[in-house]
């Protein structure tokens, strides 16, 4: 072999290596990213349905089941590269607050999704038949939030 | 003995006697007379949190009523473990007098005399009355019993060393209302009870001190999470954003976990939720007008 190739083999492995990593990193951020904006809209939904829930905007059916079902279909996406691994807290720092444990005890954070999903749909079914429905159904989603945020989000750094 | 020895002797014994007086255990407090609220007992045991650490790890809905311990809990001074405080009579606290029930939760001394680790928030739960503390005995003595033994806590010298603990308690056991303000407005004198008292908000809210007592000059300023990583958040102070919540949804807060934008409460606040959710709406405004009153 050639002195060129060889040094063209070499820098190519030294690219390769120095540059995989980076690459799975801007992976792994812009995946922490798309699940930021899911967050952000369960959140504006949730916005919608809890102001009616709370009584602090008159309650509308239309309305209602418009933000239900935006949100049942929120919760339908298919996470799976959105939860790619290495987009952890600890891989992560600064970036993601989502704890490695989500990854390591896995199936647990997969199934409060899945719950979250099952909570939505019902909930999608019966928000535009009245605030008393509503507000029964919300619960239930408010405690898939907490189940998964109790046990796989960091504190915030403030 | 040459005099300097009898000298040096007589130091040393003043000095353990000293010791032995600054630490000693209080006795347990007087019993109410009267009868005991089950009703209001059940409020107690919701504001104070009870099950939140005494329940069995993972223990979900009405599992979390049986209070048979053995959640861990690591701190920089070691890991506690929180026993088994269920009315079985063998493992649990069944065998317990109601004085020696108060003289726990009140003063942190266990029916042998011995203090407990401060990892039981005595040190807020001293602010809560004694017919509080009466009722939530009445009530947890109706809660199911389990067999579970308790585990002891892992705790290095000189942590270990119980009887030292009085001297942490000499520092920190403090009684009074914490924040002053408005001391006659019922609505803010409930809410700083159950926040000050009972709630033991300043426990994770508050910043502590190298002897790990809160630092009460700098109450609700947020401090660290026991939890790894990130902070509690302040809810007074100059990190405090509480002037973006208005206090119905402080109120909804408590009862729903959704904060104002709609994100959730995480960590070991959404074990609080479950408990503040129990509350009646009454007691969650008050505590979010005194919130507000910071």
């Amino acid at each position: 072999m050639n002195k060129t190739l060889k040094t063209a083999i070499l820098a190519a492995a030294t690219l390769g290596f120095v540059a995989a990593p980076v690459l799975a990193d801007k992976a792994a951020e812009k995946a922490v990213g798309a699940r930021k904006a899911q967050m952000q809209l369960y959140s504006f939904n949730l916005g919608q349905l809890g102001a009616m829930a709370k009584g602090t905007v008159d309650y509308n059916a239309d309305v209602a089941k418009a933000a239900a079902e935006n949100l049942a279909a929120l919760a339908a996406l298919n996470g799976g590269a959105m939860w790619m691994k290495g987009s952890d807290s600890t891989a992560l720092p600064g970036v993601s607050r989502a704890k490695i444990e989500a990854w390591t005890t896995y199936p647990k954070a997969s199934n409060i999704g899945k719950a979250l999903a099952e909570d939505s749909a019902k909930l999608a079914a019966v928000a535009g038949d009245g605030l008393d429905a509503l507000r029964g159904g919300i619960g239930a989603v408010g405690k898939s939030c907490g189940a998964c945020h109790e046990d796989f989000r960091e504190e915030k750094k403030e | 003995m040459s005099k300097t020895t009898v000298w040096l002797l007589c130091i040393v014994v003043a000095c353990a006697v000293t010791f032995q007086w600054l630490t000693a255990p209080d006795a347990p407090p007087a019993t109410p007379g009267g009868d005991r609220n089950i009703a209001n007992g059940e409020t107690v045991f919701n504001i104070a949190g009870c099950a939140s650490c005494h329940s069995a790890s993972e223990a979900e809905g009405d599992a979390k009523l049986v209070l048979a311990g053995g959640q861990r809990f690591p701190t920089e001074f070691g890991t506690f473990v929180a026993p088994n405080i269920s009315p079985d009579v063998e493992q649990g606290i069944g065998g317990w007098s109601e004085a020696e029930f108060l003289n726990a939760v009140l003063n942190g001394v266990s029916p042998e005399g011995e203090h407990y680790y401060p990892a039981f928030p005595y040190a807020s739960y001293i602010r809560m009355t004694v017919a509080d503390a009466a009722d939530l005995w009445t009530y947890i003595q109706t809660l199911p019993a389990s067999d579970e033994p308790s585990q002891p806590s892992e705790v290095g010298f000189p942590f270990s060393f119980r009887r030292g603990l009085g001297l942490w308690k000499l520092l920190h056991m403090k009684t009074g209302v914490i924040q002053k303000a408005d001391q006659e407005d019922p609505v803010l004198a409930r809410g700083r009870y159950l926040v000050e008292g009972p709630g033991h908000c300043g426990e994770c809210h508050t910043p502590r001190d190298v002897t790990g007592g809160m630092i009460l000059n700098n109450w609700l300023y947020g401090g660290p999470s026991p939890d790894g990583p990130g902070r509690i958040p302040a809810l007074a102070g100059p990190a405090s954003k509480m002037d973006e919540w208005s206090e119905v949804d402080i109120a909804e807060y408590l009862r729903s976990g959704f904060t104002p934008d709609y994100d959730s409460a995480g960590g070991a606040m959404v074990g609080v939720i479950d408990n503040t959710a129990k509350l009646s709406d009454e007691d969650r405004k008050a505590i979010a007008a005194y919130l507000k009153a910071l």
